[in-house]
């Protein structure tokens, strides 16, 4: 039994009834007074020089309110981090990827915005299209961007204690190469937005579908050339992200500018195929990693060298590119780590972040390798992982740590419930099972900027009557469910019920909050809402003590009731008080009930005026000094177990997915229906991932499936049943002792099918995704080399 | 040119002037104000934009306004009457089977044709009945437990 009151339960989330009832307002579900609609221009090549923009015939287009390119917007650069500040609004020199943006067009409706836009007219001169990581590097390679020899854009070289040492203690050696093909993060919400500027007060509010309203808010003011308290940024219900929408993109900046020149709203909304060309989604890695281990099983070195096809810009591309060699540091004992990433640039659209930034294929590559050294060493690949394992304290060679660690306590619990020991080794041919670990940040330690900002700022303000709290946070409820968590964690510890609160979320003007990425918003924007509603709390009861001359340590909140711990004091002087300021109200308390929440906020309104609380987080001083500590410290680190079970057809090379158990320690589980979400998405992304998703390009660097019937997600008939098991430890680093959900499990997902191939047939695939034609070439390999 | 149409939707009857070219999705969107059913591909990939039509479910994305002329048409703001939601709403509400809502729509108006002819499916059914719509959020699972734990009496 749970000794809370309203966390740690399962709670129906407060948006659902209105997404049930399609009444919950998505941004294409708005409209404005006025409302123009844009269009962008787009590069229909991979690679160019501008020659010429001539816009004159698609100005005079009747209904066409205005045309912007380079000229009006401008060329101050943008992107993600301020590190590798790489893009423009528009191209002004240079295409770099088909869909690069060269001009957009505001009219009176989108079809005469689109013919518009058509009708500006570019010279290129042509480029040769750098479309692979080996035609970007060759020697005499056109620079994408001038600064960067060789089309690198970014490049760690890192290694934490010594590899070659710690390779010399090693009784084995295992060295593999893997490699994964880019994603697109399709989420059913393609991308919107709508900007409104008044001339007359020069204030500008965009409304758009953005993961992180403080960072659009940021760039906004910056290439705009706006005062930052002149910008709005409201997030209305989002159709997801994963990561995509985490950036500022193209059409927020240019949607903007169309309403500063034209006075008017401008509406605009990416296509689906404007989807897969804007990209941002997870990078093509290719990873060669070597781990060393004694005979024991116990690891001793691991070297990792990282390729990351990153596309025209960086977008998030530096912190990727740390990311995939860090998140390797844990969730075993690993001291001595080598790691080598390059990210380079080619005319293709940027990627970006996705759920599990940067560490997925590093984790698959590698939690595949451990089990061949299990293999080799004849210890099942579950104790290898359990003889290797940190435990809650420990601290990665390269200065995570581990505060709280359920590692061991997931293995166990997947181990259990799938029945591993009865049936690793033991299936008929064709069915496999197999498992792996991972583990993943709770909200990056610093911000994308270099500052000393808060990360989450949060404001609870009590009505005067004291019926309701009302908790302001600029969170972004994307689809995980945090205004739920916010408002679970802001009840209980005001002590009253989670229906007494309306929450609100997503707006600038709302406070301070880095938004929905790296896992973050449960343990940050949780920690600042635990702090508004403490000070409330805490507000009430002073107020209180004086008027009772009791002691505030003598008296508490819970579930809407005052509590006197020592004895009942005669309140009854209070209770005239707040009945005569309402009287003939319907909801006032009888005389034998104890004194409510409502009665005390309303008299501590009388002694204080509007009762609020202001909350704020920043984690405190993490990590290590080295360059790029910064990227995968975190105040805390939630973890994940996972088996698959499969059954793989040798003579097509179908692979079908049987069952899937995931075990995950998110610290204490604030709504533990939202972890299990969480936890079930992450799965079938890591199963589409695993299985066939792939954005794939024609030699010309033109998407040939970019759409969603051919580039394919799992549908309900590909997802298996999935067992979700919940662990939980206690955080000392989070609110309640919360962490992350949303992101860790994912990490085991790809490792865990890629093992249970093997188990199912012996063979081990190096290659993503595991269509029936790649299983079927690697069976038909494997035969040949056999001999058989 | 503009065609006029005749049609009812969630009970009420409609007569509208459309152009040829406009789908039902769009009608309902930005004509009628009905944005429940959601915009996710345009090309009936997704699901999102799925409507009841003479009881089987559509995407609307894909029937012009014009054809559907004479139709009998639900969409997701149809089922919620004054007694409160739809038993499935309020399903998929407890169950925890909305994250982002995106695909909820069609969801819901899947899981109802399937509820409405067989109201006690297997697991297998209700997969084939939503598996053109597609939930890039929650892997399914609690959208299939929703679905199936409907009260069959209701
Ligand atoms: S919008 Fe109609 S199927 Fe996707
Ligand atoms: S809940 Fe987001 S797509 Fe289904």
């Amino acid at each position: 039994m749970s000794n809370y009151d309203v966390i740690n339960s399962n709670a129906p989330r407060v948006d659902t009834p209105a997404k049930a009832t399609g009444k919950a307002i998505f941004i294409d579900d708005m409209s404005m007074q006025d409302m123009l609609y844009g269009a962008l221009l787009q590069s229909p090549i991979a690679h160019g020089k501008i020659l010429n923009i001539d816009v004159s015939e698609a100005k005079k287009l009747k209904g066409v309110k205005t045309v912007v390119t380079a000229k009006e917007a401008g060329l101050i650069p943008y992107g993600v981090s301020p590190a590798r500040y790489d893009e423009n609004i528009f191209c002004h020199d240079r295409v770099r990827y088909i869909g690069d943006e060269i001009a957009a067009v505001a009219a009176v409706d989108l079809e005469t915005a689109m013919e518009a836009a058509s009708l500006i007219k570019v010279d290129y001169e042509e480029l040769p299209a750098l479309l692979t990581i080996e035609d970007a590097m060759a020697d005499g390679a056109s620079l994408l961007h001038e600064k960067y020899p060789q089309n690198i854009c970014a490049q760690v070289n890192q290694e934490f204690g010594d590899f070659e040492a710690g390779l010399k203690q090693a009784d084995i050696i295992k060295t593999t190469k893997f490699k994964s093909k880019r994603q697109d993060g399709a989420f059913l919400e393609p991308q919107g937005c709508i900007a409104d500027f008044n001339k007359l007060t020069e204030n500008l509010t965009l409304y758009s579908s953005t993961q992180v309203p403080h960072y659009v808010q940021r760039i906004l003011s910056m290439v705009l050339k706006l005062p930052i308290g002149k910008v709005r940024v409201i997030k209305p219900y989002l159709g997801a992200g994963f990561g995509i929408k985490a950036g500022t993109n193209t059409m927020e900046i240019a949607s903007c500018l169309l309403s500063m020149q034209t006075g008017k709203p401008v509406k605009m909304n990416y296509s689906r195929e404007q989807v897969f060309m804007f990209g941002r989604a997870r990078h093509q890695f290719t990873h060669t990693m070597t781990t060393g281990a004694k005979k024991d099983g116990t690891l001793t070195a691991l070297k990792n060298e990282c390729y990351l096809d990153g596309g025209a810009y960086t977008s998030f591309g530096i912190a990727t590119v740390y990311y995939s060699g860090s998140l390797l540091g844990g969730p075993y004992k690993l001291p001595n780590m080598k790691y080598d990433g390059y990210r380079i640039y080619t005319n293709k659209p940027a990627c970006g972040a996705q759920r599990g930034h940067g560490g997925v294929i590093a984790r698959a590559c590698w939690e595949q390798q451990l089990d061949m050294i299990a293999e080799e060493l004849c210890i099942d690949p579950i104790e290898l992982r359990l003889k290797n394992m940190m435990v809650a304290g420990d601290i990665t060679c390269n200065d995570f740590n581990m505060s709280s660690l359920g590692m061991k306590e997931c293995i166990e619990e997947i181990r259990d419930s799938s029945e591993w020991n009865e049936k690793k080794g033991k299936l008929p041919k064709g069915k496999g099972i197999g498992m792996a670990c991972g583990f993943f940040v709770s909200g990056a330690g610093y911000p994308i900027y270099r500052s000393d900002t808060y990360h989450s700022t949060a404001v609870i303000k009590l009505t005067e009557d004291g019926g309701t709290a009302l908790l302001y946070t600029a969170s972004s409820e994307i689809g995980q469910g945090s205004d739920t968590t916010m408002g679970m964690i802001a009840a209980e510890t005001l002590g009253i019920p989670l229906s007494d609160f309306r929450i609100e979320s997503g707006d600038t003007d709302f406070g301070v909050d880095l938004g929905a990425y790296s896992s973050r918003q449960t343990l940050m924007t949780g920690h600042a809402v635990y702090d508004a509603a403490k000070q409330v709390k805490e507000q009430i009861l002073e107020v209180l003590a004086k008027e009772l001359s009791i002691p505030v340590e003598d008296m508490d909140i819970k579930k809407g009731i005052i509590l006197f711990k020592k004895s009942q004091p005669d309140f009854s002087k209070l209770r005239e008080i707040y009945i005569k300021e309402h009287r003939g109200w319907t909801d006032n308390p009888n005389a034998d009930e104890p004194l409510t929440f409502k009665e005390a906020s309303r008299i501590a309104f009388l002694a204080k005026g509007i009762i609020s609380g202001n909350g704020k987080y920043k984690p405190h001083q993490l990590g290590g000094k080295f360059k790029g500590a910064a990227v995968g410290t975190s105040p805390a680190y939630g973890c994940s177990a996972q088996i698959v079970e499969l059954t793989v057809d040798k003579e097509t090379g179908q692979i079908t997915i049987d069952n899937m158990t995931d075990a995950h320690d998110c610290g204490l589980a604030i709504n533990k229906v939202s972890v299990e979400g969480q936890m079930e998405g992450s799965l079938s992304m890591g199963l589409g991932e695993a299985m066939f998703e792939e954005v794939k390009f024609d030699s010309k660097g033109r998407i040939i499936n970019a759409n969603l019937a051919e580039y394919k997600i799992p549908t309900a008939l590909d997802m298996p049943p999935v067992k979700a098991i919940v662990v939980e430890s206690s955080e000392p680093n989070g609110p309640f002792g919360a962490k992350e959900v949303g992101e860790g499990a994912i990490m085991p997902t790809i490792p865990a099918i890629l093992n249970a191939v093997y188990d199912a047939i012996g063979i081990r695939i190096f290659e993503l995704p595991l269509t029936p034609e790649r299983v079927y070439q690697a069976i038909a390999d494997y035969k040949k080399r056999k001999g058989v | 040119m503009k065609q006029i149409i005749n049609l009812t939707i969630n009970d009420k009857k409609y007569e509208v002037a459309v152009d040829a070219n406009l789908t039902l999705l769009d009608l309902l969107r930005y004509q009628l104000g009905l944005t429940g059913a959601k915009k996710g591909c345009e090309l009936g990939d997704c699901g999102a934009c799925a409507v009841i039509m003479d009881g089987k479910p559509v995407n609307s994305c894909l029937v012009l306004a014009v054809s559907a002329n004479g139709k009998d048409i639900t969409t997701i703001e149809g089922l919620e009457d004054e007694n409160g939601l739809h038993p499935l709403q309020q399903s998929f509400v407890e169950k925890g089977a909305i994250q982002c809502g995106f695909c909820t729509s069609g969801m819901i108006l899947s899981g109802k044709t399937l509820l409405d002819k067989n109201p006690n499916p297997t697991d297998k059914e209700v997969r084939s009945a939503i598996s053109g719509n597609l939930c890039r959020c929650t892997g399914y699972q609690k959208i299939i437990e929703a679905v199936q734990s409907v009260d069959s009496d209701i």
